[in-house]
């Protein structure tokens, strides 16, 4: 589906869409970009949009954004997807920078933002802890005051790529008194303090993502707490609030139904039923991925006239997810019986996979998927949001 | 119908258990999986000590006479305990096709040695253009004097880079497709010849792709009549299918009573998860998911106990329902633990990806509903 763009913006388009073919680095373009690729691998496309001053199209411009208008802004989400890019990292540029540039000191605004846009700082989340993940509130790592500095201590879990990261934004709980949302602060940690272990937590597909990260008795200078203390909860939902609709996720699901499609195709005979079957599975999920890509156009259409969705947006994350895990799994299920063949970790060159390339990242890939409807908020808290928020029950 | 056992069955099902719970937790699963080979001899010898491998042979082959429901029985409880060993492979699989179609010097030769656990076996039938079909065989096997000469290649063999001897399906007339034509060989895994590449499985477990150049096997060891083997194959399959269900079954009851107990447990927002009625919903759906589960598995456990007919249309509904009740059970019960449902470390991803592995086995349930809807 496309977007009916003025002719500014069809040449704005055209322009990204050179950009990217002639930009995006070669050797980037492996089986599982998340997690073949080492740190200065997934970094060398962050630093050719750094260079071109396009790292961080959703910042204000004093602060080395682009000055893209929205529609703009999704033009460049929606290239950069199609043409299956690894985005720049996440949390350090849609989630810790927006909240330094808002809510931080000029200090920490110097200090931190330009190593955000260059990408000399690998930033990762500490939120989740083993007793707090719907639950982020009831966070409990603490932050006691010691002079001029808090001495913090506990256990974030979940934490993506923190094997790679130089700093942490962690949500650490300063006023053991009050009620949960109310004695939280933001807090930034230098990743090499002492006192910080990370350890690795291997996940069902095999790869390391994700950490567990321990604090003991980590002392993390005052300057680096971010606007007041206690009010941490505020800067944690802002930056909640940035992801609106990219977590749709059409750009990647087009790519991997496209690539479905020709699987099909390849392991099926025209004569055998089960082809048919998944004939019309696919046609399902392709009709599922055009509602919400037409859902997506029109919300976008509707903010740039300054009309925000607000919590609906929980839509895109839930039906963004449930149709890539269902891509996965027809995926998986296409290729047959090399979909009994799990890819080990770290991949390497001399590592036999049976059956065809296009299969061989089939099983990881849904595996991994089932994260998707747990993280970033799980889809029955999205559905709860939506529930309270939006129809007010 | 609720299978009533017997005293001798109920026996089996608790030493097995008993077996089990003492000397194959998860940590030794664990363990035993991060082994270069990937299984344990010693639990295998335990297991026939037990007289596991022997319990569903006639008693004139060194078994226990135990039948058809003494592998239902047992393939539940290795489901229960994520059990890598290839119990299915040589027991269920060769052993079967051995009783069913061998010669009387051939099931005198192999059975008891089977039953005794002294070789291990893997089947060998799919190839790279077949899918799930048994017929679409072009591994071609030229007669040549007192020898079979077989060439061409099978594909994700599980339970190969363990085994001592394979069954191979190779074709001696016909087109690759035809129904007709195709025969069954007892080959050594280590025949000149033969090159297996062994690779992982979503499991834990092992398999291979196998080439066979100019492998040649005696005469004596082709089993059943030349070009009957999908015949053979087929109630070979009727076999396979009852006891995976079983075992998904077993893997079933783990994971529901395990996401049970972890929604009793574990506190959000001050309260246990299971207080949420969407998650109670949940979970009363994968109750009745693994109700019917049980039942249809009883059901075709007992028809092919029994020989009645209809088993093999009744063989690809199970597969087909059981295999999708199992596989939402396994994603729910991911979802339902949270983060942790993702880490490997946990037992639940564990069965969730054996459940992945039982639904690609011998056809998937998309492949078995067509089946069951076509056949009589």
């Amino acid at each position: 589906m496309e977007l009916k763009l003025s002719r500014e913006d069809a040449a704005f388009r055209d322009e990204v869409r050179t950009f990217i073919a002639e930009n995006y680095p070669q050797e980037m373009r492996v089986p599982n970009p998340e997690t073949d690729l080492t740190k200065e691998q997934s970094m060398l496309w962050h630093r050719i949009l750094y260079k071109k001053s396009w790292i961080a199209p959703l910042w204000p411009k004093e602060y080395g954004g682009t000055g893209w208008s929205i529609t703009q802004r999704f033009i460049w989400e929606q290239e950069a997807s199609r043409a299956g890019t690894l985005p720049p990292l996440a949390f350090s540029v849609t989630m810790v920078g927006p909240v330094i540039y808002t809510y931080g000191s000029e200090a920490q605004k110097k200090k931190f933002l330009p190593r955000i846009l260059s990408g000399d700082d690998w930033w990762c989340q500490g939120y989740s802890e083993p007793g707090s993940g719907s639950d982020l509130a009831s966070v409990r790592t603490k932050a006691v005051r010691d002079g001029d500095h808090y001495i913090v201590n506990g256990h974030k879990t979940w934490t993506t790529l923190a094997q790679h990261a130089d700093w942490t934004f962690c949500l650490v709980r300063t006023d053991p008194l009050a009620k949960a949302q109310s004695g939280i602060s933001f807090l930034l940690i230098d990743m090499k303090s002492p006192g910080v272990t990370v350890r690795p937590i291997i996940t069902i597909d095999g790869s390391h993502e994700i950490n567990d990260v321990f604090l003991e008795n980590v002392r993390v200078p005052v300057e680096n707490l971010v606007g007041e203390e206690n009010k941490g909860w505020t800067y944690a939902k802002f930056l909640l609030g940035n992801e609106r609709t990219s977590m749709a996720g059409i750009g990647r699901s087009t790519r991997y139904l496209n690539r479905l499609k020709k699987i099909a195709k390849a392991e099926m005979a025209e004569d055998d039923p089960s082809l048919d079957e998944f004939v019309k599975d696919i046609a399902r999920v392709e009709l599922d991925v055009l509602a919400l890509e037409a859902t997506e156009l029109r919300v976008v259409a509707q903010m740039s006239r300054g009309i925000n969705p607000g919590p609906a947006a929980s839509l895109f994350k839930i039906r963004g997810t449930e149709i890539f895990q269902r891509i996965t799994d027809l995926t998986h299920r296409a290729i047959g019986n090399y979909g009994l063949a799990l890819r080990e970790h770290p991949a390497s060159e001399n590592m036999f996979m049976p059956g065809p390339d296009y299969g061989h990242t089939a099983s990881e890939k849904y595996l991994n998927a089932r994260k998707l409807s747990i993280y970033g908020g799980s889809n029955e808290i999205q559905r709860n949001i939506i529930a309270k928020a939006v129809l007010g029950l | 119908m609720d299978i009533q056992f017997t005293d001798e069955q109920e026996l089996l099902r608790d030493s097995l258990q008993r077996l089990l719970r003492n000397q194959y937790d998860f940590d030794t699963r664990r363990k035993i999986v991060a082994t270069e080979e990937g299984w344990s001899r010693k639990h295998w010898d335990a297991f026939a000590e037990l007289g596991l491998l022997a319990a569903p042979f006639p008693e004139d082959f060194g078994g226990l006479g135990a039948g058809p429901l003494a592998s239902m029985i047992i393939m539940q409880e290795f489901g229960r305990n994520l059990v890598v060993e290839p119990f299915f492979e040589t027991i269920v699989l060769a052993g079967g096709l051995i009783e069913q179609a061998g010669t009387s010097a051939q099931r005198e030769e192999f059975l008891p040695e089977i039953a005794a656990g002294r070789t291990i076996w893997a089947l060998a039938w799919a190839e790279g253009r077949s899918r799930y079909d048994l017929n679409h065989v072009a591994t071609v096997a030229e007669r040549q004097g007192n020898e079979y000469v077989l060439s061409g290649a099978k594909a994700a063999v599980i339970g190969a880079p363990w085994a001592d001897k394979l069954i191979v399906s190779a074709r001696t007339s016909g087109d690759p497709r035809d129904r007709r034509g195709v025969s069954l060989f007892m080959v050594d895994r280590r025949s000149a010849n033969l090159h297996l590449q062994s690779f992982k499985t979503i499991d834990g477990r092992r398999a291979a792709e196998i080439t066979l150049k100019g492998v040649r096997v005696p005469v004596s060891r082709m089993l059943g009549e030349e070009g009957e083997g999908v015949a053979i194959l087929e109630a070979c399959r009727d076999r396979a299918i009852a006891a995976l269900c079983a075992e998904a079954v077993g893997a079933m009851t783990e994971l529901n009573s395990a996401t049970l107990e972890y929604s009793k447990t574990r506190k959000q927002f001050g309260v246990p998860l299971g207080t949420f009625q969407v998650l109670q919903h949940r979970m009363v759906d994968m109750f009745i998911a693994l109700q019917e589960s049980i039942s249809l598995t009883q059901h075709l456990n007992l028809t092919l106990a029994e020989n009645e007919p209809g088993c093999s249309k009744l063989a690809s509904g199970a597969k087909s329902k059981v295999g999708e009740a199992a596989r939402f059970v396994g994603e729910q019960a991911v979802q339902l633990h949270g983060g942790m449902g993702m880490s490997d470390e946990l037992n639940i991803g564990h069965y969730f990806k054996r459940i992945a592995s039982i639904n690609i086995q011998f056809g998937d349930p998309t492949y078995h509903l067509l089946r069951y809807a076509r056949e009589n």
